[in-house]
């Protein structure tokens, strides 16, 4: 278990990187908490495989250091540094037993035999599968394969750090959900840290404490949860998160106003007015509403998709979405769209400059 | 009652035919003669299995039979670990992979009989490169038409010279399939390099492997063409392979119901040895 730390750290897989887009990973430095549930997530192509095999060892950074509890790591072996990883497909060793290929970890690094047999039943245990303990690894069905390469990680009770690189990619639809729940219950159990990596928002959002979201190279917002939600950093987290994504409208500043048209928006609290560059409104879906007067629209699309209704609509030329429960227009009709003041923030070019009023901050609190 | 179509046998017709007259039909030409006795002139007399006990109790027999299965197993316990090693030792990416894939297809590409003759010249003692090497550089003695021994040397040199090629790449083939995360995964466990060899690339490379085998026992068990024209089965009958024996009884002495009776024999064992290794090899497989 250990407090890891990235130090401005930056790689790139060209031997002479000059250009910012020779770097597949820009700047970064982080600090990861003993015991933490974190999870990168970012769409295909951004680097977090890139950033997991730096901290796991498979790869050295081109600049930077890796800290673990405030000890240099970054030339250190995936073996010197302790860690487990679990991969995109399951990695078993065909010709062993389960038992075996449990015991691997732990024989490879000449524990006594008691030992290792006390800690694989222990962990065999705590994943479910005793009763596969003398089977051929072989012949096991993908999801207790995964089990497996999860074990042997889990087996060891030095690990610094369990790291997760897609694993549920490869499972079927129904079992997905009982491995999810099993990885939050064993974080819980064996309190290791963990970091899990993923381009699926709904695993990120239920595995861990903390998302760390990634696009083109770059850490575009760590938050929890919660925080990706209702206040996203970067146009980009608004898109990525949430089904649909947020709405983000191109508007015009006129002094403090924002204008839409010549709709005014109200938005929430203050921002900075000296912001200049691309100007836009971002809303979710789930703060936009339909009024008497307002935005003007016309409806493209309606979708009723059970729990709600998700209504596409047109401000121009440009597409926004409202989730609404009920009474839905009829397409075609023209409507007035309304966005909830306190959810509505304003970004200039993609980063966001609004913050929340005071008044809302301390609601916010209690 | 369902009436069945069969008209699905005359698509089969065209298949059948052909093998019936490539291998069923000449096979029984074989049982034919095997079974009778000739002294020329199309008349044949009854002989019933005489040839085949004749053959079992026949030294000549034994010892062909004996230096045939010593030639295969030294040959196969060369070629396989050398194979395996080169294939290893191989780069998997790059400008050198086909340079080196290249390399190791050129001897299988060279006919039989040419394999032979270069060979041939390549240890003559006076002029060939190898031979006079051997004989006025190093000073060993060296002639394969008179040492046994240097002309066992010679034939197995030279088939594991032409067949190492096979096992390599199809062990090549086998450890390129591997993914990454193996290793990687091998890396984080603390693996020693032989554990990834033991437990990640050699199951990998089973599949692969037993074909390999196979192909190399088949091939070298029914050798024929490259020792004929480099020893002519010689010095003496030193070098007399199955095959070689085979044809000299066969076309020297024209002796067609025992060489009838020894095709049979030959043919079985190649059966039945490769049938047993690969059912051994495959009874595990989950699948």
């Amino acid at each position: 278990m250990a407090k890891i730390t990235l130090s401005n750290l930056r790689h790139s897989y060209l031997p002479t990187p000059k250009a910012r887009e020779d770097y597949a990973l820009q700047e970064i430095d982080l600090n990861w908490d003993d015991g933490g549930a974190y999870a990168l997530l970012g769409p295909s192509g951004c680097g977090k495989t890139t950033l997991l095999n730096i901290i796991s060892g498979l790869l050295t950074p081109s600049e930077g250091a890796i800290l673990f509890d405030g000890r240099d790591v970054t030339t250190l072996t995936p073996e010197q540094r302790n860690i487990a990883q679990v991969f995109q497909f399951p990695v078993i060793y065909d010709t062993m037993t389960v038992y075996d290929n449990l015991a691997f970890p732990l024989r490879n690094r000449k524990m006594p035999e008691a030992e290792v047999d006390r800690r694989v039943r222990e962990t065999a245990e705590m994943l479910e599968v005793t009763n596969l303990l003398n089977q051929r690894a072989s012949g096991l069905a993908p999801d207790n394969k995964q089990k497996i390469s999860m074990g042997r990680g889990l087996v060891r009770d030095d690990v610094n750090v369990v790291m997760f690189d897609e694993p549920l990619t490869v499972i079927d639809p129904h079992l997905k959900w009982k491995l999810r729940s099993k990885l939050k219950e064993l974080h819980q159990r064996v309190k290791a840290t963990m970091i899990y990596v993923t381009h699926d928002q709904t695993e990120a959002l239920t595995f861990a404490d903390q998302v760390v979201v990634m696009q083109l190279g770059e850490i575009v917002q760590i938050g929890t949860p919660v925080e990706l939600f209702e206040r996203p950093q970067h146009t980009f987290v608004g898109h990525f998160i949430g089904s649909p994504g947020m709405n983000v409208i191109p508007c015009e500043l006129r002094g403090k106003k924002i204008l839409m048209g010549d709709t005014e928006i109200p938005i929430e609290g203050s921002f900075t007015e000296e912001a200049e560059g691309q100007m836009e409104v971002g809303v979710r879906p789930e703060f936009v509403s339909f009024a008497n007067k307002g935005l003007p629209a016309v409806v493209r699309k309606v979708s009723d998709i059970g729990r709600h209704i998700v209504v596409e609509c047109r401000v121009g030329d440009v597409p926004v979405r409202a989730i609404i429960e009920k009474d839905a227009p009829d397409v075609g009709q023209n409507i007035h769209l309304k966005f909830e003041k306190q959810q509505t923030r304003l970004y200039c070019d993609s980063w966001l400059v609004s913050k929340p009023s005071s008044a809302a901050n301390r609601k916010m609190a209690s | 009652m369902k009436t069945e179509n069969q008209k699905a046998w005359f698509f089969v017709l065209p298949v059948l035919l052909l093998v019936a007259f490539n291998a069923l039909i000449p096979m029984m030409t074989v049982v034919n003669y095997s079974v009778q006795e000739t002294f020329g002139n199309n008349v044949f007399f009854w002989q019933g299995l005489d040839w085949f006990q004749q053959l079992m109790r026949s030294e000549r027999f034994h010892a062909a039979l004996g230096r045939q299965f010593l030639f295969t197993g030294i040959i196969l316990a060369i070629e396989i670990p050398l194979g395996v090693i080169i294939a290893l030792a191989m780069p998997r990416k790059g400008f050198w992979v086909p340079v080196c894939l290249v390399t190791m297809a050129l001897p299988m590409l060279i006919p039989w009989n040419v394999v032979g003759a270069m060979w041939n010249i390549f240890t003559l003692p006076d002029i060939g490169l190898l031979g006079y090497f051997m004989n006025h550089v190093l000073g060993i003695s060296y002639n394969m038409t008179q040492s046994p021994f240097a002309a066992w040397v010679t034939i197995i040199v030279m088939d594991v010279w032409h067949w190492t090629s096979l096992v390599v790449l199809l062990s090549y083939a086998g450890l390129v399939s591997i993914p990454e995360a193996y290793y990687q995964a091998a890396k984080i466990d603390g693996a020693s390099s032989w554990s990834v060899f033991r437990f990640i690339q050699l199951p990998k490379m089973k599949q692969v492997l037993t074909i390999a085998i196979l192909l190399r026992f088949m091939d070298s068990f029914n050798i024929y063409t490259e020792p004929f024209v480099l020893t002519g089965g010689g010095p003496g009958n030193s070098t007399t392979l199955l095959s070689i024996d085979l044809v000299k009884i066969a076309l020297g002495q024209f002796d067609l119901g025992p060489a009838a009776a020894m095709s049979l024999i030959y043919f079985a064992i190649t059966l039945l040895v490769s049938w047993l290794f690969y059912t051994l090899m495959t009874r595990n497989d989950t699948r």
